[in-house]
């Protein structure tokens, strides 16, 4: 029972208590540039939840063949293969939201959240719980990331996951600019490190 | 401990002068822009003010409250920051638009940093700097002046510079008092200049950063002329935009201004310069406010060289 309650608690960490945006502050620069929109968001949560859950089981299990000293390398050869997998098939199934994420699914590679869950936590630890854990902080990073992008496509750009709201809004374009995404980051991180410090 | 020491090391130098005192009266010295404004453009221009300065008052008293600190907005920062992002805005937005500028300006420009004294930027500035970039087609329509509205459009004669045309129509007692398309408060020279110069004497502010920063983009413009080197037509540069506004009243800002006389010459002449650049060479025809916050940036690191060497050390 304690045992389940343990990997319960692998997944749920990375939700709230490590989440990689909002505590963390890992993985900034994906979702600067991709949070302007809803769909986004969630095409980019997905794509890096499966590099991260791919990298992690990877990486558990190769973690005693890997020699220390050049283990970041091997981490990057297991992590890109997963994103050129991820890329391939979004460019496969999903053209306009490859176009719209751009070069940032390539760079999911050097995404310091992937990397630092590899050395942090598959690493160290067994299949099963780095496979919470990928989840855990995937999930959390797709959360952060619908939370983000949805407060600046509503006063960005007057929209909520695609729909227009209303008309008489005239939204503020600078939300929509790169600009507005460090507010809101910055604005939300705030927010949550004061809610921890109160508890 | 340290809280527990309320008083400074002596010796104790007795004034009247308080920040709130400070605040009043450079809100006071901004009145006759004020009602020039409303003489020349009417009374949408006096709507707008009170809007901006009802929404700044009431999102400092709303995030204080939020936040259980002392509620101060007796001091009159926010009363000031609010007519000063009005002044900054044109006679004829929507209003929403100082609405929206006053909340940004005092949450986001001064509130986050906590408070009167913590800010880096000046918060007014803040506000119009996201206003023109949320909305800039309603920040950049300018409305005639009344009794002018034969005029071609409202253009302000610096845009109308930037698109190559020739302001002919205007003559610089015009510009002098005001009868041109601009913001609210940057229009009236006349009425600023009576604000400066009551502030000068009473000794709010000293003459360094206006004089710097006029003097610095009146040089450039003049060296930088449109018929060639040093034919540049000068005066018109200083009457027009938002320089007087700017160089008197928000780079003068004691907050985000650097602290010796040496750094705020350092500091006006990094504005003028700037104000120049943008005017010359920039995408917006005119740059007072941008100069403004990019020096603002710059500050901590002037007070940092100019800081003066204390005998001994």
């Amino acid at each position: 029972m304690a045992k389940t309650n343990n990997l319960f608690l692998e997944f749920w960490k990375g939700i709230i208590k490590e989440n990689p945006t909002f505590v963390l502050a890992l993985g900034l620069c994906p979702t600067l540039a991709v949070s302007i929109s809803v769909a986004n968001a969630v095409g980019m949560g997905v794509a890096a939840t499966f590099v991260l859950l791919g990298s992690n089981i990877m990486i558990a299990l190769l973690k005693n063949f890997i020699p220390d000293k050049v283990r970041i390398p091997c981490y990057i050869v297991v992590i890109a293969t997963f994103v050129t997998i991820a890329e391939l098939s979004m460019k496969a199934y999903s053209p306009a939201l490859n176009r719209a994420l751009g070069i940032y699914v390539p760079l999911i590679v050097v995404n310091c959240m992937v990397l630092g869950r590899a050395e942090a936590f598959a690493s160290k630890n067994n299949v099963v719980a780095s496979i919470l854990d990928a989840l855990g902080m995937g999930v959390g990073f797709t959360v952060a990331l619908i939370l983000i992008s949805a407060i600046r496509e509503l006063l960005g750009a007057g929209k909520i996951a695609g729909f227009v709201v209303t008309k008489n809004f005239a939204p503020a374009a600078m939300i929509a600019m790169p600009s507005g995404a460090l507010l809101v980051i910055g604005l939300l991180l705030g927010y949550f490190n004061y809610l921890k410090e109160k508890n | 401990m340290d809280n527990k020491l309320i008083i400074g090391s002596p010796p104790h130098v007795h004034t009247r002068e308080t920040t709130a005192r400070i605040m009043w009266m450079v809100t006071v010295s901004l009145v006759p822009a004020g009602i020039g404004a409303v003489v020349i453009f009417g009374l949408q221009a006096l709507w707008l003010t009170l809007w901006s300065i009802l929404a700044a008052v009431a999102t400092e008293a709303v995030i204080q409250f939020l936040s259980k600190s002392k509620i101060s907005i007796a001091d009159g920062s926010a009363v000031l920051t609010g007519l000063l992002l009005a002044y900054n805005i044109p006679p004829n937005a929507p209003f929403w638009i100082p609405i929206a500028g006053s909340c940004f300006a005092i949450a986001i420009g001064k509130m986050v940093f906590g408070g009167l004294g913590q800010n880096i930027f000046n918060p007014a500035l803040v506000g119009r700097a996201f206003l023109m970039a949320s909305w800039p087609a309603a920040m950049t329509t300018f409305c005639a002046p009344l009794g002018k509205a034969d005029a071609v459009t409202g253009a302000t004669p610096l845009a109308a510079l930037k698109e190559g045309k020739i302001v002919e129509s205007l003559s610089y007692l015009d510009m002098l008092l005001g009868l041109r398309g601009g913001c609210i408060g940057e229009v009236c020279i006349i009425a600023l200049l009576v604000g400066a110069v009551f502030l000068l004497i009473r000794g709010y502010i000293s003459w360094h950063i206006p004089v710097s920063f006029i003097g610095s983009t009146a040089l450039l413009m003049f060296i930088f002329g449109r018929q060639g080197a040093f034919t540049g037509d000068w005066l018109f540069h200083i009457l027009n935009g938002g320089l007087l506004l700017g160089a008197c009243f928000m780079a003068t800002d004691y907050v985000t201004s650097p602290l010796t006389a040496r750094g705020q010459i350092i500091f006006g002449i990094g504005c003028g310069v700037l104000t120049a650049v943008i005017r010359l060479w920039g995408g917006y025809p005119e740059g007072v406010s941008y100069a403004i916050l990019m020096m603002n940036a710059a500050t901590p690191l002037i007070d940092r060289y100019t800081r003066k060497r204390i005998y001994g050390t």
